[in-house]
């Protein structure tokens, strides 16, 4: 159960190795925090980082293997985690290769699987799991490249939006069960996934991101950007005629 | 049955629970053999300001009680009240016939079964004890949908776990406590300003034996020599000869002024600024010393029910209580923490001091011989949670506790170091309900229930 400052005492990291969702669940270390269980494709990846945060002051830190594309196990993994799930943060993503998934219909349709089918699979067995529960909280970490697609990045880009529309939709079905979905649109982010790239403009850390997830767990926010400054940024670019947009230097 | 969002007084932590509305044990038995795995909670006023009245994924019952069920013993100074009726419902029966509730908390909106699963406390707790020791008998709900009747000499041991018990041992469906005759409805009460914590821990150690009710109030925005500034109000009921005008002198109607609009500002309007501003007028407004005021028995022990909602006040994030005991002798911890408050300028809009007595023999009874403070604060404030954990530590080092009922921060550490007893009532409880039909949001969060 959370308490009344929203610190939870469990939360699980679907993504058990991504730099933004440890961020998170390392900005929600406190006394709290008692039980952290990380899903992730690699195990061994994720007993390390279990270390890590184990240095960090957590109490319990569980890892499990997870496999995104293998959507059958998703409900029967979420359903053997023992105690109320306070929050989860579904978090794994593959940025892919742009210009391979742009003309490669099969590697196209593996990253949709990944950033969007498991995404949503995982969301909703989460989901059921917290409307059992009757409370429970879902960051969901969609991105701002999916709120105006670009050419540069079209199946990631169209898969974050996939996921951006369903995860609003999913959390007002579900918000009268008292699960909270918020969505999380960060810009560039400096992580392992963005590693080598020319950073954007408002380019952001996993740490900052972190901090507007908590700030809007608090506030019960159905959306939140990292850092904010993207929404009026955003809000503008949404209202730029198609022609135009083709042929911004940003794409 | 209604799936229903709930929260506590403090409007933190809402959870969804099917929501049930019983008529009488029955149909409460009835409700609670179909609980599924998230177990079953009885709710009454939803006055306890964290989630003890919740029951996330569960059934939440409502019981319904007139007070014409109400059986009063003049000549035995008791009553018999279903669970369900609130002090408020119950008084307007007793104090036109002469007698009073035992004890009654700063709010007439309990019911009677959490009086009693809370062992709540008043003004009186340094004569009186707090209300578990007044109980003659109480008709207990079991998890298997049987009714028993306990008493400290009846099943003592589940009816100490049952005061004090959160409502995890079973539903109150009716008690019988005894009563405090009373000549009139009006209080006499002598108020003293007084200027600092020493004055006033002075003040309440040397004479409050002398008064059946005393509270302090305490500006924790208060600094310097100012620290602990505070308003001491101690009074008794008034005997008839007391009162100017005898006419009527048991009459009673208390009634809501007005109530606090759904339209607060998300952010509340309690900031820093109009708090400090509250308590200067308060302190400034109160009389240096006076005495033999009369006061109607709601201003003097329910000045807040006067205003409906006023938890709206602070907003959508919702406020927190804290409020702890530290022994006698720890008075040091006592001014630490009024120290830490006042410097760390957490606005405290109702903040409450009072000198308890002995406690009783239920293993999770809040009150022991000490000090306790509560406060009233946003729970938006920065922070507040790792000030808090500050706080505990200086309260459980010195062998103090906590109190359930306004709890909403601790976890299972906490709670066990506050209540050593945690083990025996566990032990107690389980053999009363092996299959945890009873189950709370708060016992989840602190692990009431012990290892499965």
């Amino acid at each position: 159960m959370q308490n009344a400052f929203g610190e939870p005492q469990q939360v699980l990291l679907l993504g058990g190795t991504s730099d933004i969702g440890l961020a998170i669940v390392t900005a929600f270390q406190q006394p709290t925090l008692r039980r952290v269980v990380l899903a992730c494709r690699d195990v061994a990846k994720g007993e390390a980082q279990a270390s890590e945060l184990r240095r960090g002051g957590a109490e319990v830190v569980v890892v499990v293997e997870f496999h995104g594309e293998n959507t059958s196990s998703h409900q029967s993994l979420i359903d053997s985690i023992a105690g109320d799930i306070d929050v989860a943060i579904v978090a794994f993503a593959q940025l892919g290769d742009a210009e391979l998934t742009t003309v490669d219909a099969v590697a196209a349709a593996e990253l949709c699987n990944v950033n969007f089918a498991a995404a949503v699979s995982t969301t909703i067995a989460v989901g059921n799991r917290m409307r059992a529960q009757g409370h429970g909280a879902i960051v969901v970490l969609s991105s701002v490249a999916g709120e105006r697609v670009r050419k540069a990045n079209p199946v990631y880009g169209g898969a974050k939006a996939g996921l951006d529309g369903f995860a609003q939709g999913y959390g007002d079905a579900v918000a009268a069960d008292g699960v909270h979905v918020m969505l999380v649109r960060p810009g560039f982010v400096h992580s392992q996934m963005t590693a080598g790239m020319k950073p954007a403009p408002f380019a952001t850390t996993p740490d900052e991101v972190a901090k507007v997830v908590i700030a809007g767990l608090q506030n019960r926010r159905r959306i939140v950007w990292a850092p904010r400054v993207l929404r009026p940024v955003f809000s503008a670019l949404r209202h730029v005629p198609g022609p135009l947009w083709r042929r911004l230097p940003l794409q | 049955m209604v799936r229903r969002s709930l929260t506590g007084w403090g409007r933190t932590q809402a959870s969804v629970a099917d929501v049930v509305e019983v008529a009488d044990g029955q149909a409460a038995a009835a409700a609670v053999a179909t609980a599924g795995s998230r177990g079953a909670l009885a709710r009454g006023l939803g006055r306890s300001y964290g989630d003890a009245a919740q029951n996330s994924g569960g059934l939440v019952l409502r019981l319904s009680a007139s007070a014409s069920e109400v059986v009063v013993d003049t000549q035995r100074q008791t009553a018999t009240v279903p669970g369900a009726l609130s002090i408020d419902e119950l008084l307007r029966v007793l104090v036109p016939r002469g007698f009073f509730v035992p004890v009654t908390p700063g709010t007439r909106f309990v019911t009677i079964g959490a009086a009693i699963a809370s062992d709540i406390h008043g003004k009186n707790h340094h004569v009186d004890g707090s209300f578990g020791n007044h109980v003659e008998t109480l008709d207990l709900l079991l998890a298997d949908g049987s009714v028993v009747t306990i008493g400290p000499d009846r099943n003592a041991e589940l009816f100490w776990a049952t005061v004090g018990g959160m409502g995890l041992t079973g539903i109150v469906l009716s008690a019988t406590f005894r009563l405090i005759p009373i000549e009139t409805s009006k209080m006499v009460v002598d108020t003293d300003r007084v200027p600092d914590l020493d004055s006033l821990l002075a003040a309440m150690s040397e004479h409050d034996d002398d008064y059946r009710y005393s509270v302090a109030w305490i500006d924790l925005l208060a600094k310097g020599r100012h620290l602990g500034r505070s308003v001491l109000t101690r009074g008794d009921h008034a005997r008839a000869s007391d009162l100017k005008d005898c006419d009527n002198a048991l009459a009673y109607d208390p009634r809501q002024i007005i109530s606090v609009p759904a339209l607060i500002p998300p952010s509340g309007v309690l900031s820093h600024a109009a708090v400090a501003a509250f308590n200067e007028l308060w302190y400034r407004k109160a009389p240096n010393h006076r005495e033999l005021e009369e006061q109607s028995l709601a201003t003097f022990f329910h000045p807040l029910d006067g205003i409906g909602a006023w938890n709206r006040l602070y907003g959508a994030r919702g406020m927190v209580q804290y409020q702890f005991v530290v022994p006698l002798d720890r008075d040091d911890v006592l001014r630490r923490v009024v120290e830490l408050l006042s410097a760390r300028r957490v606005p405290a809009f109702l903040a409450v001091l009072k000198r308890f007595g002995s406690g009783n023999a239920a293993p999770l009874s809040f009150p022991m011989p000490g000090w306790t403070l509560a406060l009233d604060t946003s729970s938006a404030i920065s922070g507040l949670s790792a000030l808090f954990a500050e706080l505990d530590k200086l309260v459980l080092d010195a062998g103090g506790r906590h109190y359930f009922a306004k709890d909403a921060c601790l976890g299972p550490l906490t709670a066990q170091r506050g209540y050593p007893r945690l083990a025996e009532w566990q032990a107690t409880r389980s053999s009363a309900d092996p299959h945890r039909r009873w189950q709370s949001d708060l016992a989840r969060r602190l692990q009431l229930l012990g290892p499965t």
